[in-house]
């Protein structure tokens, strides 16, 4: 396709290749936590110009994939309520809860509208004051600002329709549970965006307490390839640091305005995540005071049993210690078409990829 | 109803099989072989920049039975209509559908029209069939019999842009770029490359699903494998970028007008230079080929010279953050 | 989350930006942002402004980048389909 920008350079990109190549002597493994860099990784088709002991992981980043089946679930019981508008991201319509998805709920007749920005959310609930509009708050420290810009923007506004249902997680409690265990990790790729928002400092601790390096990345096959290069060289020769390739969008302090304005709506609580359980102060709900448009609050969603099949392994996967094949709902329970745990929902995740490639 | 049929429907599909109106047409056709295809259309919404969805339910047919090679003759047009649905929409997709037609040579020879109950339908769904004239010697290039490695693949230009014109009009998101539904009619195009190069292998539309779906498709079960290559394949700036924004994959986005080429790999450049000078042909490009490797699977250098495995999507894309 | 896109900022009213990226144009949050200015490109994730690129160091990546270009690689791999 026609290239449109100078990140995708394909002279720079082998020349990094090569230097990894020469650079790299032992086998490392290297975790990258965000889909975003999953996807990068594979539309870029990365993995074919690294060498074969450089081995690339997926952790637990992609926020569709952890947004555990009770949440779903409760998302399905909020857009069967008469008079609710749901307001979602693409990513989770085709995310399996407990018996549906939202695109089935859909085709079911439920009022489930697809938005590019919660802003549209806003504007439902502007248009329809009839309705509750409720906004399906999921992603980590990148999108849970908007999120908490919506419900200030609809205090300020007396939009008393709108609410949200928050599944909004934060960061360092999830990388803190993968490392806590016996973790065949040799470096962190650490998300670009995330990191943009939150700063550097939240990832110290891998390298002072668990002597792992980390690259704050961005997404271009460039700052890929530069991260990985900077990982490989951290491993072989040390020390490992916390080191941002992301200069140009992440500050090392972060985005305060944003950081204040979670200060502000948000506070953090144990959350449930698919395949790592639950994560002592990993989410994200709204404060008391805005318990006016807490959607949990004001419709009292009821608390789910979450009947997520027996077998799943998929925390083990995500962590990289177990391969999809292990699983033994893999393939026969577990497919792209029906599947159970965070790592076949996304189609970039471990065991969806893994799927596709022992196809035929 | 009848004053519908009657100054809508025949006013603008008029012609004389259509005139006599008789319960079924009464037509001639030459002792060969026949094609025969029918598809409903259902788009939302019903006008998008480039189209709507009555230029689509003619286009999607014609273009069925080019790609099999066939010259398209006649058509049936039904509607199914919502309660409510204004009669100037209808006499606008009406008059469009009667537009496209007569640009085609090609007569609405039978049809019908049923009203359904608001909420039971969406505005309009449409459902045409059509009836082509299959020359014996093209009829290998539906199934794509004759293809092996050696062979090219072409596309006749840039991919994504009726699903994408379509997405950006229907959803709130209010992105605006000025992305045009490709919808088209490609016969006149494929009559001149079947005409330079009757030995085209394969033809196929690449419409709900994108190119991508056309060539796993193809080579599902088959001794060969797809090589495509990054570089090569069309897409416009805009489209890009909004499949960038978006998080989609123009790969796999709906295209109206858009055919995808099996032809023998010494033909590729004379194949490619015709389409180049038809105007649906101008950003025509050789993407691939077909090899002895991988069979089964379509491979695609990418711009970077790694690789990436294609394949089917499970379900439709969606717009995502993550 | 992940899919940020660095856009041009055109204009500037209140908590709106309209921006460009490449054709496209949208009007932009930029409420997370403090003093953005035309000119200013800024990473467009799901409706707002999450940061400002700084182009000192934008133009520090792009000048790592020219002199790469600049060198062949040494060894020169095949590309190997996954």
């Amino acid at each position: 396709m026609f290239q449109h920008n100078n990140l995708r350079n394909r002279t720079a990109i082998r020349q990094l290749a090569a230097e990894i190549r020469t650079i790299s002597r032992k086998p490392v493994r290297l975790m990258e936590v965000c889909g975003g860099h999953t996807m990068a990784i594979h539309r870029f088709g990365l993995t074919a110009l690294l060498p074969e002991w450089v081995e690339l992981v997926s952790g637990p980043g992609c926020p569709v994939c952890v947004s555990g089946q009770r949440y779903l679930d409760g998302c399905i019981w909020l857009s069967r309520l008469p008079g609710v508008i749901i307001a979602t991201y693409g990513d989770l319509i085709r995310v399996p809860a407990s018996f549906s998805s939202l695109e089935k709920e859909r085709s079911r007749g439920g009022d489930i509208r697809i938005v590019y920005s919660v802003t549209e959310a806003l504007s439902l609930a502007r248009e329809n004051p009839g309705k509750s509009i409720v906004f399906l708050g999921i992603g980590f420290e990148t999108t849970a600002p908007a999120s908490a810009f919506a419900i200030r923007e609809a205090m300020r506004q007396n939009l008393a329709n709108f609410f949200l249902f928050s599944a909004h997680k934060v960061m360092p409690p999830a990388l803190r549970a993968l490392v806590d265990e016996e973790l065949r990790i040799d470096g962190f790729i650490a998300p670009g965006h995330v990191s943009s928002i939150t700063g550097t400092g939240i990832y110290r601790f891998l390298p002072e307490e668990y002597g792992k390096g980390v690259v704050v990345s961005g997404f271009e096959p460039m700052d890929m390839m530069l991260s990985v290069l900077g990982l490989v060289k951290m491993f072989e020769s040390g020390p490992p640091a916390v080191e941002n390739q992301y200069k140009r969008v992440v500050k090392n302090e972060g985005n305060r305005k944003a950081l204040d304005l979670l200060d502000e709506v948000f506070e953090p609580s144990d959350d449930l995540w698919r395949g790592l359980g639950m994560i002592p102060l990993s989410g994200l709900q709204l404060q008391s005071t805005f318990q006016q448009h807490d959607a949990r609050i004001h419709f009292k969603v009821p608390e789910m049993e979450s009947t997520e099949p027996k077998g799943c392994i998929c925390g083990e996967i995500l962590k990289g210690l177990k391969r999809p094949a292990e699983c033994p709902l893999f393939r026969n329970v577990c497919t792209p078409d029906n599947p159970v745990g965070a790592c076949m929902v996304s189609g970039e995740g471990s065991c969806a990829i893994a799927y596709k490639y022992t196809r035929h | 109803m009848n004053g519908l049929i009657r100054d809508l429907f025949f006013r603008y599909f008029d012609n004389p099989v259509l005139a006599r109106a008789a319960d079924a047409a009464s037509l001639e056709l030459p002792d060969t072989r026949i094609a025969f295809t029918t598809d409903a259309f259902v788009v939302d919404p019903i006008f998008f920049p480039g189209g709507d969805i009555g230029k689509l339910a003619v286009c999607g047919t014609l273009n069925d039975l080019a790609v099999a090679g066939a010259t398209p003759q006649y058509l049936s047009v039904s509607f199914i209509l919502e309660e409510g649905m204004l009669i100037s929409d209808l006499e606008r997709i009406v008059r469009s559908m009667a537009d496209t037609a007569n640009e085609a040579e090609v007569s609405v020879v039978a049809g019908d029209t049923k009203v359904v109950p608001k909420g039971k339908g969406d505005k309009v769904f449409i459902t045409t069939s059509g009836i082509g004239i299959l020359p014996e010697e093209y009829s290998p290039i539906g199934e794509g019999r004759n293809i092996r490695p050696g062979d090219a693949i072409l596309v006749n230009g840039t991919l994504g842009d009726h699903g994408i014109a379509v997405l950006l009009q229907r959803e709130s998101f209010r992105l605006h770029a000025p992305i045009q539904s490709d919808c088209a009619n490609l016969y006149p195009l494929i009559r001149e490359v079947l005409k330079g190069c009757p030995e085209v292998r394969f033809m196929r539309d690449a419409t709900r699903g994108g190119m991508a779906t056309v060539l796993c498709e193809l080579i599902e079960h088959r001794p060969f494998g797809i090589e495509l290559n990054e570089e090569r394949i069309p897409v416009n700036s805009a489209v890009a970028d909004a499949c960038e924004l978006l998080g989609m994959d123009p790969l796999y986005v709906a295209n109206e007008g858009k055919v995808v080429l099996v032809v023998p790999g010494d033909a590729a450049s004379q194949v490619l230079e015709m389409m180049h000078r038809h105007p649906l042909g101008t950003t025509a490009s050789i993407v691939g080929r077909i090899t002895e490797e991988h069979p089964g699977k379509v491979i695609m250098k990418t711009d970077l010279g790694g690789s990436r495995w294609i394949d089917y999507l499970t379900g439709d894309q969606l717009p995502r953050i993550c | 989350m992940c899919l940020g896109v660095p856009a041009r900022v055109i204009s500037i009213e209140g908590d709106l930006a309209s921006v460009m990226i490449g054709e496209i144009t949208y009007q932009a949050n930029v409420a997370l942002l403090e003093e953005v200015v035309p000119g200013d490109y800024i990473i467009l994730h799901a409706g707002f402004g999450i940061e400002k690129v700084d182009p000192a160091e934008a133009e520090e990546t792009m000048r790592l980048i020219r002199t790469m270009d600049q060198q062949e690689p040494d060894n020169e791999d095949g590309i190997v389909p996954t």
